[in-house]
């Protein structure tokens, strides 16, 4: 494969992982815990890398979700001890993140891991660091990770499909016919993870929060069925991640920045025009009401 | 036969103590209005019942069993407000949700897990609406989809909160007329109700509490002035009146 | 090491870094009432683009100008949020991560438009992201403290009007307040002080510092005064702790080390903070449950 088609590729699975467990995430109403999330996991990787001296896939994983549940745990923990929701949010993620770009700073200095990489990603020099598998060929490390995550994010999002839906929608009904609401809660969290470790590398903490939360609001607009909007969402997501490739080569500018960017777009076209729930139907039809 | 018995049950909500040495059996066949003034604790009893909130002391016992033994015998209707009914979904796959315990794990539901939905969607008369986006639902059609929802979940013993709040008068006869069928059929049901003016109307059994249970019986029996007042202090006096 | 304390710069910069903290930790304070902790956050991010652009548009990097950018830019993502929420069924946390994830990532666009052009980190835009207190100049500064003089100085002669305000919003309408007013001056000076301080903190961590000494506050006080006092206080106390640590070291940014000063701020809070902190609050329970315990013993 070509340079372009690696990074086309690679771009297209982070916009297809986000943009399904992005889906959850806006229902859930737990856009800024990805937010929170996407940060802390640096600090993952950086203790991943200080303790291994190594920056392999599988070490910047286990950090990573090590890192995402920490969070998860620590934001309910001073949440149930009376601090609000989002200001916990907001303690626990600047904390760790701080931690991690402290620890980068002073220790690891700019030799492999650097702050500017890790908040920007660096998808341009993806395709040179491959691996060797046999069949397939070599194959940019980068892009291996994530066919594993997005593979491992939908078979869990299809084998609990029914369970993700009515833990999402009613959680005390949920628990009541005895499904582990709590423990679902914390896996979906390590997918989070997952997802946005593996996305680190191609566009970075903050473009990552894109990626997730905006392909699946445009969906959210376009659609009343769950199943649909899955698909919309990554969908959205792929044609963000190539757009914005492809207008970062047009102004010669940051790859993941772009992206983000057009995930912005995308909303926007679909806040303005989508035929249910954008501003234009409410111009076109503004009286038609439910009966 | 009792279905249900709470022994000395208490539960705290962050530093204050809403419910203490509450203590009650519940006969099979009944239709129980759980009546008390606001804060009184009657939605956080059914929380503490089913586990969904954490109890200080005290043990609940169903069909001489725990919880976990006889979840499928038990059918719970949360209060309307509790979920977000912007959610993407339709009135018939909220109903099918009830019986999302019983598919179990890994399964999907099937055609004919479909067909006791419609079934139930089509008692409470929401047949049509199907599959309307519950968004577009009005406030009684949303209820009546929860009363479907618990329905098909076939159980023995229901527990609902606050069913009639905010819903119209037509749906408010067929959401009773429907608690009169299933306790006709031996069913047992446990409703937080608000409206002291319909207790005598709805249920003939009233548990009247106010942290406490401070009096729990047969509706013509217990449902006396006096007792309604030591229940609501002085706050009763202007709702008598009305 | 010592000699910054002796250099009138780097008193000066300390003293900005104290004076923003202030600032900081009483709008925080606010923002907490207001349940907007994380507002805060969206709209530090959003305020990049705001930066960059105005650096474009005048050349050279003159703070003044560039904080007005980042207000404006700031501005719009406030609006764009409250006009995603009003318009749609999209909810306030997706409408805050779509704008503080788009404006940044398009902040970030502008940004290595503008680094490829200017050659490289010439222009110091970086220390926008994670704040560098030692790379401000006197003209800076001055800016930053005339900023932050006048926010403090609005929420003190206010007092009692921002409490009323944040306690119940009706009853202040009903006493003929403008509650559009408030809330416009409130937004403007969450604005305001998150302009000023990004670039001693940065646009990421901007936030913590609004964040972390409100919720410290909390743990000691039961009072809104006593919370607004000790929550400055703790802002102020990061900043300057923040920066001289961050002094220490070649090239180490300050933002997170303020943030980190005001975690450990937070932590020692949480330990041992009056009324709420762990320590009491353990010691509550245990007696509670004895008491419980003591209740049922005596009836069984």
């Amino acid at each position: 494969m070509t340079y372009t088609a690696w990074i086309l590729l690679t771009a297209s699975l982070v916009g297809l992982s986000c943009g399904i467990i992005g889906v959850f995430l806006i229902l859930r109403r737990m856009a800024m815990m990805a937010d929170a999330i996407s940060h802390t996991v640096l600090l993952g990787i950086v203790t991943a890398y200080l303790i291994t001296r190594e920056l392999s896939g599988v070490h910047m994983l286990v950090g990573a979700i090590i890192a995402g549940l920490l969070t998860a745990v620590l934001v309910q923990w001073f949440h149930s001890r009376g601090v609000q929701q989002d200001a916990s949010i907001g303690v626990v993620f600047t904390t760790l993140f701080a931690i991690g770009v402290i620890l980068i700073a002073t220790q690891v200095g700019n030799v492999h891991l650097d702050v500017q990489h890790a908040l920007m990603g660096e998808i341009t020099f993806l395709p040179w660091n491959t691996i060797h598998l046999p069949v397939i060929g070599d194959i940019p490390k980068a892009t291996l990770m994530l066919i594993v995550v997005f593979l491992v994010v939908l078979a869990f999002i299809i084998a609990f499909y029914k369970e993700w839906k009515i833990t999402t929608f009613d959680a005390g009904l949920a628990a009541s016919l005895g499904i582990p609401v709590v423990l679902m809660h914390y896996v979906f969290m390590t997918l989070v993870s997952i997802t946005t470790v593996a996305s680190f590398d191609a566009v970075g903490a903050i473009m990552v929060v894109a990626m997730l939360i905006t392909p699946a609001a445009a969906a959210y607009l376009w659609t009343d069925r769950l199943s649909v909007m899955l698909v919309l969402s990554g969908a959205f997501g792929v044609i963000s991640a190539i757009g914005g490739y492809y207008l970062a080569v047009w102004i010669d500018t940051s790859i993941s920045g772009s992206m983000a960017f057009s995930t912005g777009i995308l909303f926007l076209v679909s806040f303005i025009f989508s035929p249910n729930h954008g501003l234009m139907s409410r111009v076109v039809k503004p009286y038609t009401t439910t009966e | 036969m009792s279905v249900l018995a709470v022994r000395d049950l208490s539960a705290s909500y962050h530093k204050n103590k809403v419910l203490y040495d509450v203590d009650f059996e519940i006969n099979q066949g009944s239709l129980t209005g759980i009546v008390g003034p606001n804060g009184a604790g009657k939605s956080t009893l059914l929380k503490v019942m089913l586990d969904l909130h954490p109890k200080l002391s005290g043990s609940v016992v169903f069909f001489g069993k725990n919880l976990s033994q006889t979840k499928t015998r038990i059918g719970y209707v949360p209060q309307r407000g509790s979920v977000d009914w912007d959610f993407p979904t339709n009135a018939l796959d909220v109903v099918l949700m009830g019986l999302y315990g019983k598919i179990g794990w890994f399964k999907w539901p099937s055609k004919k897990d479909k067909a006791l939905a419609m079934a139930s969607l089509e008692k409470m008369g929401m047949a049509d609406y199907a599959n309307r986006q519950i968004s577009q639902l009005s406030g009684g059609q949303q209820q009546r989809v929860f009363l479907a929802r618990a329905l098909v979940q076939d159980a023995d013993l229901y527990f609902m909160d606050e069913p009639l709040v905010g819903v119209d008068a037509a749906t408010e006869s067929a959401i009773m007329e429907t608690l009169k069928q299933l306790k006709e059929n031996g069913k047992t049901v446990m409703v937080v109700h608000h409206d002291l003016l319909t207790v005598e109307e709805y249920f003939d059994h009233v548990m009247l509490l106010n942290k406490t249970i401070v009096k729990h019986g047969r509706t013509d029996e217990t449902f006396t002035k006096e007792n309604v007042q030591a229940t609501y202090g002085g706050a009763l006096r202007w709702m008598k009146e009305a | 090491m010592l000699d910054m304390f002796f250099s009138p710069n780097a008193q000066w910069v300390l003293f900005s870094a104290l004076t923003l903290g202030v600032a900081a930790g009483m709008v925080g304070c606010l923002a907490y009432w207001k349940r907007q902790s994380l507002m805060s956050d969206a709209l530090s991010h959003a305020a990049l683009p705001g930066v960059i652009v105005a650096f474009m548009i005048i050349g050279t990097k003159h703070l003044p100008l560039m904080i007005l950018g980042a207000a404006v830019s700031a501005l719009i993502g406030a609006w764009l949020i409250q006009w995603i929420q009003s318009n749609s069924r999209v909810k306030e946390d997706t409408a805050m991560g779509i704008i503080l994830s788009v404006f940044f990532g398009f902040g970030i666009m502008m940004l290595t438009v503008v680094s490829r052009s200017a050659g490289g980190n010439q222009s110091g835009l970086d220390s926008f992201i994670f704040g560098q207190a030692a790379s401000m100049v006197r003209t800076d500064v001055y800016t930053m403290l005339a900023v932050a003089i006048i926010i403090i100085f609005t929420i003190v002669i206010g007092f009692k009007e921002w409490k009323l305000f944040l306690f119940d919003v009706n009853f202040a309408k009903g006493l003929g307040m403008s509650s559009r007013l408030m809330s416009t001056i409130y937004l403007l000076m969450l604005v305001l002080v998150i302009v000023i301080g990004i670039q001693a903190v940065g646009v990421i961590l901007m936030a913590a510092l609004l964040i972390i000494p409100a919720v410290s506050a909390y743990y000691w006080t039961h009072s809104f005064k006593a919370m607004l006092v000790l929550s400055a206080l703790f802002g102020g106390v990061s900043g300057v702790a923040g920066t001289v640590i961050s002094t220490m070291g070649n090239g180490w940014p300050t933002g997170p080390f303020i943030v980190l000063s005001a975690s450990v701020l937070f932590l020692a809070s949480f330990l041992v903070g009056a009324r709420k902190g762990m320590l009491v609050k353990a010691i509550q329970f245990k007696i509670q449950q004895r008491q419980h315990a003591l209740e049922g013993g005596r009836q069984s």
